[in-house]
């Protein structure tokens, strides 16, 4: 059906901004089946193991997917896409930075994580500490990282479908925040997961169809392409520009890219979602395959996009290039294709806030009440309907968010997001996993250095003081703060837990073992 | 807390699991090593070379695309690297030692 529209569009000047029949059916089409797969889910959701995770029914192969979908933003797709159509090669530097996380969970955390844990990351680094000062502070790391993550989110959201279907900010603020708050709320991680799975199928065959309808301009031979992006803006559109020019900077975005993703919550609380760690381990791989597979495609979209609509035109209607995949699909394929992406970009926004809000009320509900207010023991009744309230508090609040930060420029809160999660999360998970000397204040002070020092620093970076409030020169020479930030929480772990041994949690770590490596008593 | 009480403290010191563990670990920081120093040499050459991957490699090709890109894919081959060993060494390590607990 897609290609017989596809066969009868014709090109003409962009109809970005107004309202497009086609995404606008679509858009509501997969509203529409998801919204009746969260009715089908709500059925299964019933006790805390089908809301945070799904029941532990999903395959190695789903999960792959769905991480895959979790982790493939609309900001990854527009906006990576856009980098390569303005700015060339440099583009593919942030998209491998983004891959190469995904080894390090497989080969560091994916097993003794799901062997060690429950329905949160806090679960393992809690498992022989003392459960009421960690569930604070990875609460707090957890909800910091899913917090500003959701900001980023939403008011893309809002940017993106005000430019793509020519709808009010806020209006579509608000029907993201209502979609996914009934997703999460009524399907739980059920409705979630599939959700994440759809998003994934659609972006994947949408991007696909996208590289060939272009590629098919160069007779499907990449060089052709290359050749022209060449003639038009120049050899040096091809390799390394001026995207990192020091090397400070390049290993802080580096290390803030690598293990942000492995100390992302949402990521993390897919792992849960398997049976067994060989579920796990088998997701990672397809997650990394499709994710790499998707930034080949972004990297060809972007050329595409440069060499066939052209610099100009993509930054005459977003600077940052944003909007360079949406013009290329319109004039390869037509408004019914630019429909068709366009939707697929919604659709991508609505999975990714999904998956946020889930695991920022996991973490409300099962750590901060269940752990910290309940001394760990509630009744499964009273946690569920926690849950259910941090749900429509997380989605009120997601709202309000997009609308206060309206026209804001939020997109340091992604770099922020990640160097929290490589500087809070990450090393307080590792050091829980692998060393038998990490204690219960050596955690609280790593996650706390980690997150204090990426706020301050991220304030004092040229991010924010030069970027956004317009000074000179910033007071902290890096734009990301990870490199400081993540060395200060490792050394912070490793200090304190050295002067204070803690008996119980070195004697703990033994019997911990037959957990993490042989999955004995893992739920 | 269950059955196997008693006998877990024994398979944590028999020297199959002290090995197990230990090659995991091996495998582990050998593949995670591995793709830190592609990684953060990418990245350094980006920084402080660059013209090397300026050269041409074709016609119009440089050698930064299948650089990086091929970072990408081997990668993705590393995580295959990791499951093919663990489903054929690790799994049926730890089949063997939780036999022995029951």
């Amino acid at each position: 059906m897609l290609l017989s529209l596809l066969l009868q569009a014709s090109p003409s000047a962009s109809t970005l901004g107004t309202a497009n029949p086609v995404s606008i059916g679509m858009f509501f089409l997969f509203v529409a089946v998801t919204l009746y797969i969260t009715y089908w889910a709500a059925k299964k959701t019933k006790t805390g193991s089908e809301f945070y995770a799904a029941g532990r029914n999903i395959s190695g192969f789903q999960n792959g997917l769905a991480l895959a979908g979790d982790y493939m933003s609309a900001a990854s797709f527009l906006g990576i896409a856009g980098m390569v159509a303005t700015k060339g090669y440099d583009g593919l530097i942030y998209s491998i930075g983004f891959l190469v996380g995904w080894p390090l969970i497989m080969f560091l955390i994916a097993e003794p994580l799901r062997n060690l844990g429950k329905y949160t990351f806090a679960d393992v680094v809690a498992f022989r500490l003392r459960q009421r000062p960690i569930r604070i502070v990875s609460s707090v790391g957890s909800l910091m990282t899913i917090a500003f993550y959701l900001i980023a989110q939403m008011v893309g959201a809002g940017g993106l479908i005000k430019t793509l279907f020519g709808l009010d900010y806020e209006i579509a603020v608000l029907v993201v925040g209502c979609v996914m708050t009934l997703y999460v709320l009524f399907g739980g991680m059920i409705a979630t997961t599939w959700v994440q799975i759809i998003k994934a199928v659609l972006l994947l065959s949408g991007a696909t169809v996208l590289v060939l309808l272009s590629l098919a301009k160069f007779d499907f031979r990449p060089s052709f392409l290359l050749e022209a992006v060449s003639t038009q803006y120049g050899q040096e559109m091809l390799a390394p520009g001026g995207y990192i020019t020091n090397p400070f900077d390049a290993l802080s975005l580096g290390l803030a890219l690598m293990l942000g993703t492995a100390g992302l919550p949402h990521i993390l609380m897919r792992f849960y979602t398997v049976p067994d760690a060989k579920a796990a381990r088998k997701s990672v791989f397809v997650a990394t395959g499709f994710i790499g597979y998707f930034y080949l495609l972004t990297f060809l979209i972007g050329f595409s996009a440069m060499a066939l609509v052209g610099k100009p035109a993509i930054e005459s209607i977003d600077k940052g290039g944003n909007m360079a995949a949406l013009l290329l699909a319109e004039q390869t394929g037509g408004t019914a294709f630019l429909g068709f992406i366009a939707a697929v970009a919604f659709a991508t926004i609505l999975a990714v806030v999904a998956g946020l809000t889930l695991s920022g009320a996991s973490s409300i509900s099962h750590d901060l009440y269940v752990h910290v207010f309940k001394n760990g023991v509630s009744n499964e009744k009273g946690e569920m309907k926690v849950a259910k309230r941090a749900t429509v508090a997380l989605g009120i609040l997601s709202i309000i968010l997009g609308l206060v930060f309206k026209g804001q420029n939020v997109a340091f809160m992604v770099g922020l997001a990640f160097s929290i999660a490589a500087s809070a999360n990450f090393p307080a998970l590792l050091m829980s996993i692998i060393w038998k000397r990490f204690t219960t204040k050596g955690a609280v002070w790593s996650i706390a250095t980690g997150a204090a020092l990426s706020l301050i620093l991220i304030v004092l970076s040229p991010t924010i003081m030069v970027d956004i409030m317009g000074y000179e020169e910033a007071i902290f020479p890096l734009k990301n703060p990870a490199l400081v930030s993540m060395s200060g929480a490792f050394l912070m772990g490793i200090v304190v837990s050295l002067l204070q041994p803690e008996e119980s949690a070195a004697l703990k770590f033994e019997s911990e073992k037959l957990r993490t490596y042989l999955g004995v008593g893992a739920e | 807390m269950n059955q196997h009480t008693q006998k877990p403290h024994e398979i944590l010191e028999s020297p199959d699991f002290k090995q197990l563990v230990k090659k995991r670990w091996s495998v582990s920081l050998i593949l995670t090593f591995t793709m830190l120093v592609v990684y953060f040499g990418f990245l350094l050459v980006v920084a402080f070379n660059k013209q090397v991957l300026a050269t041409r490699i074709g016609e119009y090709t440089t050698l930064a695309i299948p650089i990086g890109l091929g970072i990408i894919l081997f990668a993705w081959i590393l995580t295959g690297i990791y499951v093919f060993w663990a489903n054929n060494h690790y799994d049926t390590a730890v089949e063997n030692l939780k036999k022995k607990i029951k």
